[in-house]
């Protein structure tokens, strides 16, 4: 029989399996949502969830539409304040994982969701930093998930709002930070990694089907491979069909809303 | 010991033209009936306040009440855009809005300091982002005992800041619980506090786990607004109106539709239905 996925599927799943048990991961709403609570529900059982509401060690049923959802504090070990959460949990170094996405991204991992343009008079004025600046420099490390696309996936961005490893990939040390930033890029075509000596990005796997022209042609700087470039290992029938239950339960708890 | 007063009498006291003004709320009891009684009552001129703008920020900057923003996260969660908050900024509809941009780290750490009578937050923050550039709020200071370079920023003390809560009691003392977001240290770092509640009951019923009850003398005025939340939520009480956040979408994106929406929602509705407005 053969399994079919969609695109979104597999990078859900991709992301998903780069966590373990022994995780603590500083959750976004969206699909890093859907892949934290994939892996609890697959792998990683005892993967412990921290959404910035302040709900810690929270094991939703479904997944919430926004950050604060009711769910996640009945679900929840218990709910701290909000301050509590960025100072004691994030700024107190004990997060392990932090997902984050943006509007932006660039070779060295530095994202932007602030704004498209310039900041006084901008194009498209994007949300805005929320959580994330802190998250990617509070976390031991940090994994990115956006779609690709060319206009996303940047030769330089508008603005900096959250730090990866910097404008030139070596800013992290020179700012004293003692955390990793950003190990790990999924995609939907495939997924990245930071190269070793200059930080910047390379694609380490292809999902299945996906071609090096592809990436390139959505990749708005000149993306480098890895030396061995494998193949994505395809999303399994049990990892199906744990995503498509909980996206099932999400949408008939929250009707047509729920997407990801 | 706080007065208890009519909504539209409470906001029309405690709040004027030209205040600081927070609403706060994470997610979970975000206060709109108050939002909605300081668009009928024409106030105008405000700094609002406001870790995540929400609808309600969306409605009163629409609505003309605001000259600048203070924020960190100005979006409508799991759906978009908040399109009067773009307008503003992108095009000055109705007007020009001043923004004071932060990340949530930050206002939660100014709101904490304000509630502890501090000057200002020092945190380990803004590292290697362009918000400080664009944002000269954002100072730092070098600690004396390490000698590491920590972000500082102000801290926040509105001159009023309004929270909706599950009850109060009827000396006065309020209880929040389940998310709890940044509302005490709101109330606590305000000149002045607006409560409204679902219910004043003889017994709180503290009982539960993640109770915060703001002792009476912390507190200005309480007013009664059941549903004051909507289409936000009260734990307890209701649930998060998911379908009027995505409908909220369409209303805002187009001027027109959204003036008949507040005329119809907001303008016509009487200070003391506010919030039924949704139900």
């Amino acid at each position: 029989m053969v399994v079919t996925y969609t695109a979104s599927e597999m990078m859900t799943v991709a992301a998903a399996r780069a966590l373990d048990n022994n995780d603590i991961c500083f959750v976004g709403i969206g699909l890093p949502s859907a892949a934290c609570n994939l892996a609890r529900l697959t792998h990683a059982p005892q993967l412990t969830l921290v959404y910035e509401s302040g709900t810690l060690e929270t094991k939703p049923q479904v997944l919430p539409l926004s950050i604060g959802d009711g769910e996640l504090c009945e679900t929840a070990l218990s709910t701290v304040p909000v301050p509590e959460m960025f100072q004691y949990w994030l700024q107190g170094g004990r997060i392990t994982v932090g997902f984050l996405g943006g509007a932006q991204v660039d070779r060295y991992g530095n994202l932007n969701s602030t704004v498209i343009g310039n900041y006084a008079r901008p194009t498209v004025r994007l949300p805005g930093s929320g959580g994330a600046t802190e998250i990617a420099t509070g976390c031991r490390r940090i994994y990115i998930v956006m779609r690709h696309g060319a206009r996303a996936f940047v030769e330089k961005l508008d603005f900096l709002t959250s730090l990866g490893h910097g404008p030139t990939g070596r800013e992290r040390r020179a700012l004293g930070l003692q955390t990793e930033g950003p190990t790990l890029i999924v995609t939907d075509l495939c997924t990245m990694r930071p190269n070793p000596e200059t930080n910047e990005f390379e694609v380490v796997t292809l999902h299945p089907g996906v071609s090096p022209a592809q990436v390139r042609e959505h990749t708005g700087w000149a993306v480098r491979f890895h030396r061995d470039v494998e193949e994505t290992l395809p999303p399994q029938p049990d990892e199906l069909s744990a995503l498509r239950d909980l996206l099932q339960r999400t949408a008939r708890a929250h009707g047509s809303a729920a997407t990801e | 010991m706080p007065e208890f007063l009519s909504l539209a009498a409470a906001v029309s006291r405690f709040v004027r033209p030209g205040d600081r003004v927070a609403l706060e709320g994470f997610t979970h009891l975000i206060p709109f009936a108050a939002g909605h009684e300081i668009i009928r009552q024409g106030l105008t001129d405000l700094t609002l306040i406001r870790m995540t703008p929400d609808l309600i920020y969306d409605q009163m900057i629409g609505g003309g009440c605001a000259r600048k923003l203070v924020f960190s996260w100005g979006g409508n969660p799991g759906v978009g855009s908040l399109h009067r908050l773009r307008d503003a900024v992108e095009r000055g509809w109705p007007r020009p809005l001043e923004l004071e941009e932060h990340s949530h780290s930050a206002m939660a750490h100014a709101y904490a300091a304000g509630a502890a009578g501090m000057p200002c937050a020092i945190f380990r923050g803004y590292l290697g982002s362009d918000l400080p550039r664009v944002n000269p709020a954002i100072q730092s200071i070098v600690c004396p005992f390490t000698g590491e370079t920590l972000a500082a920023v102000a801290a926040l003390r509105p001159d009023v800041s309004i929270i909706h809560a599950q009850r109060a009691d009827r000396r006065g003392n309020v209880l929040i619980t389940g998310i709890v977001g940044v509302q005490k240290e709101a109330v606590l770092a305000a000149a002045r506090a607006i409560v409204t509640v679902e219910e004043i009951v003889d017994d709180l019923e503290t009982g539960g786990t993640n109770a915060i009850v703001l002792p009476s003398w912390t507190v200005h005025a309480i007013a009664v607004a059941p549903g004051g939340a909507r289409p936000s939520y009260a734990h307890g009480y209701y649930q998060r109106d998911n379908a009027f956040y995505t409908e909220w979408d369409a209303i805002a994106r187009d001027r027109d539709r959204f003036r008949r929406w507040v005329d119809d929602e907001v303008m016509r509705v009487g200070g003391g239905a506010a919030g039924a407005a949704w139900s």
